[in-house]
């Protein structure tokens, strides 16, 4: 259980002063944070993902998408110890830690770069749903009656419509490869963004697009709650606008459980880019992206496991570090949450 | 009940009718249509087939062509044909006539098979892969679950909620692999890909002969795709539980000196169940309708893959079928869970 550190003192006693250090809210959180194990190691290995990321061209041996075909499936002595059938025919080279692709791509490398990709999943994926979903959700549950049970009504259809088939749809619009594009068009020009982020771009789309109707619902229960408190009606009565006292008064009481929400979100939007990856409806080739490896290792599992295998752990430790920051931040933002939800 | 029932139907069908107006807009306006090719076809072919399949009338006649051919039973006197464009899903004989139902179309790729052949051979694989992993998921998650919030904050709890952790944190697309590679290609329990039922099946959906054959095949595959939900599972049953065994009602149960073990059962277990099975709806329509990966990974011929290759192959008729089928399925699962809601907690009153 979570409680504050408060030490009795003996009150009015010489030297001792009557009043407690007092701590804001957010160092009370940081302090419950720090105290969670799970947590504290979540965020450490998101952050040395991070770092992992963005210094991936120091810190990766060789270059992600040269191919080196002579070096075709060659692995390193210690992957045929862990995965003793590979011993009578793989060709040995301790050239590459974890081994080279089908193609003699350094996986190491591979699985460095392929940070990028998750993780800017998961820092984009939950900026554009909370924006989308927190604008839609305040404005409905604020103004209640029927312009909510119309929102919500519209909600409950875009519910009914499986998320990824949107996506798919989504990609199918902008990346299609049949017809030419006209340049100076819309699609063109959208099209051209997601190229130049080696098709990053309509991941974060598809993904904000489809998650911001749970934030939406959030919110509004949430807004819902929040409205008929006295400060509200203190905005209300000394002449503030509604979007004043919507942003101002109601969204900073009403964070909390949103960032929470979308902390724990994030490993599904990691497996949902994994998952579009795999299907080949992810990055375009050759940037690596970790659901892309999986499924290129997917194809010789029973020859050469580690292709898909070491990928698939990278992910799996990824998923489980967003996993425990996010059981730690709500536990830390809401100690009454704790174990409740 | 009965009134709430009737208006929930009707209410299903709005949403399903928009579902259907969407994803029929987002399709057609989707570039390329079914017979666009890397190397484009004579223009003569394509007139030629899209007058054959109705794509050159304007898109409102189609979409009115579609529900109808759908929505609307046709009673007839002439019976089934072998025509692919005559396949109607349910066909009844009512003395001399006969009342036909469903016609989904034909697929445009595959050009020997219809939505409805999708339907009957390929769904019945999805449903029962889908049920096998939705009841390892409860027999997994709820447990877990209960044990977790008896014993707060012991052994049992952190058990539980590592794996539930473990579960979230473990999509299938790591799963799968290494539960292929430990089990069917190192220990060689198991056998790695395939399914161990054909058509045709009993009552349409299940397997014609349950045996170890069978069920070897369906192991891993199930496990792999229920243990996601298992875990989500586990926790909202912890959650609801520890929420519910701090009532009132239940310390009144302990007081009038309830056995322990009915006051669990019958009285917390039994509130805390709403959330648990409101998320049921949702899962058991993404489960049953067929999941890509899962199918993709241990080779399972079931319906997961036509969400996606129809899409990619502009594959109209067969991309509203699965669409549609998956709308219908949620909303239907949904209106059972409000249903069991009724009897979990009869303050819930529908009229």
């Amino acid at each position: 259980m979570a409680q504050a550190n408060i030490e009795l003192q003996p009150v009015g006693s010489a030297g001792t002063p009557l009043t407690q250090k007092r701590e804001s809210l957010f160092q009370d959180a940081l302090r419950r944070l720090l105290r969670n194990h799970a947590a504290v190691i979540g965020s450490t290995v998101v952050i040395l993902l991070i770092l992992m990321a963005v210094f991936a061209p120091l810190i990766a041996p060789k270059s992600f998408e040269v191919q080196v075909l002579p070096d075709q499936n060659k692995v390193p002595e210690w992957v045929t110890n862990v995965f003793p059938t590979m011993k009578p025919y793989a060709k040995i080279s301790d050239d590459y830690v974890f081994g080279a692709d089908y193609v003699g791509r350094d996986l190491l490398s591979r699985i460095i770069y392929g940070a990028r990709v998750s993780l800017a999943v998961a820092f984009i994926g939950p900026l554009i749903s909370l924006i989308i979903g927190v604008i839609y959700g305040s404005i409905s549950g604020y103004f209640g009656g029927r312009v909510d049970n119309i929102m919500m009504r519209i909600v409950d259809v875009l519910y009914a419509f499986p998320s990824l088939l949107f996506i798919i749809l989504l990609l199918a619009f902008f990346r299609s490869t049949i017809s030419d594009v006209q340049p100076g068009t819309f699609r063109y020009a959208m099209s051209k963004v997601d190229e130049s982020m080696g098709g990053m771009f309509f991941i974060f789309v598809g993904i904000g697009l489809t998650a911001w109707e749970t934030m939406a619902r959030l919110t509004r229960g949430q807004v819902l709650s929040i409205r008929e408190k006295e400060f509200v009606e203190a905005a209300h009565t000394i002449g503030a606008s509604n979007m004043r006292i919507m942003f101002r008064h109601i969204l900073p009481n009403i964070l909390g459980p949103l960032v929470v929400a979308e902390t724990l979100a994030i490993p599904g939007y990691i497996s949902t880019e994994a998952f579009l990856s795999f299907i080949g409806l992810g990055v375009n080739p050759p940037t690596p992206s970790w659901g892309s490896m999986i499924s290129d290792g997917a194809g010789v599992i029973r020859s050469y496991p580690n292709q898909t295998i070491l990928p698939a752990i990278a992910l799996a430790v990824t998923m489980f570090a967003f996993n425990f920051l996010g059981d730690g931040l709500r536990d830390a933002l809401d100690p009454r949450l704790r174990g409740t939800q | 009940m009965g009134r709430y029932i009737v208006r929930r139907l009707l209410y299903m069908l709005v949403v399903i009718l928009v579902v259907s107006i969407i994803t029929f807009g987002l399709m057609h306006a989707v570039p390329g249509g079914p017979f666009s090719r890397e190397k484009a076809l004579p223009e003569e072919t394509i007139r030629i087939l899209n007058e054959r399949y109705h794509l050159d009338d304007p898109l409102p006649v189609q979409y009115v062509n579609y529900l109808y051919a759908v929505m609307i039973p046709h009673v007839t006197t002439t019976p089934p044909s072998n025509s692919l464009q005559d396949d109607f899903l349910v066909n009844v004989k009512i003395g001399s006539v006969w009342v036909r139902w469903m016609n989904f179309g034909p697929s445009y790729k595959s050009r020997s098979r219809t939505v409805n052949d999708i339907f009957r051979d390929n769904l019945p694989i999805s449903a029962q892969l889908g049920t096998m992993a939705l009841t390892l998921a409860v027999l997994i998650g709820m447990p877990l679950g209960v044990l977790a919030a008896l014993k707060q904050n012991t052994v049992y709890d952190y058990f539980g909620m590592s794996v539930a952790i473990f579960g979230v944190s473990v999509p299938v697309i790591v799963m799968g692999p290494i539960l292929v590679w430990i089990f069917g290609v190192s220990l060689k329990w198991l056998p790695p890909t395939g399914w161990g039922s054909k058509p045709p099946y009993f009552l349409g959906v299940l397997p014609s002969d349950l045996n170890w054959d069978y069920f070897k095949y369906a192991i891993m595959p199930s496990f792999a795709l229920g243990l996601g939900s298992s875990a989500v599972i586990a926790r909202l049953t912890r959650a609801s539980l520890l929420q519910a065994v701090r009532e009132d009602y239940i310390r009144t149960a302990r007081a009038k000196g309830l056995h322990e073990r009915l006051v669990i059962v019958r009285h917390a277990l039994k509130n805390s169940l709403i959330p648990v099975v409101t998320i049921l709806g949702p899962l058991f329509a993404a489960l049953v309708t067929g999941t890509f990966v899962t199918e993709l990974i241990f080779g399972i011929p079931g319906m997961g893959k036509y969400f996606v290759t129809s899409i990619t192959n502009r594959d109209y008729p067969v991309i509203m079928g699965t669409i549609l089928l998956y709308a219908v399925f949620l909303v239907i699962a949904n209106l059972l869970v409000d249903i069991v809601y009724a009897y979990l907690d009869p303050r819930i009153r529908y009229d």
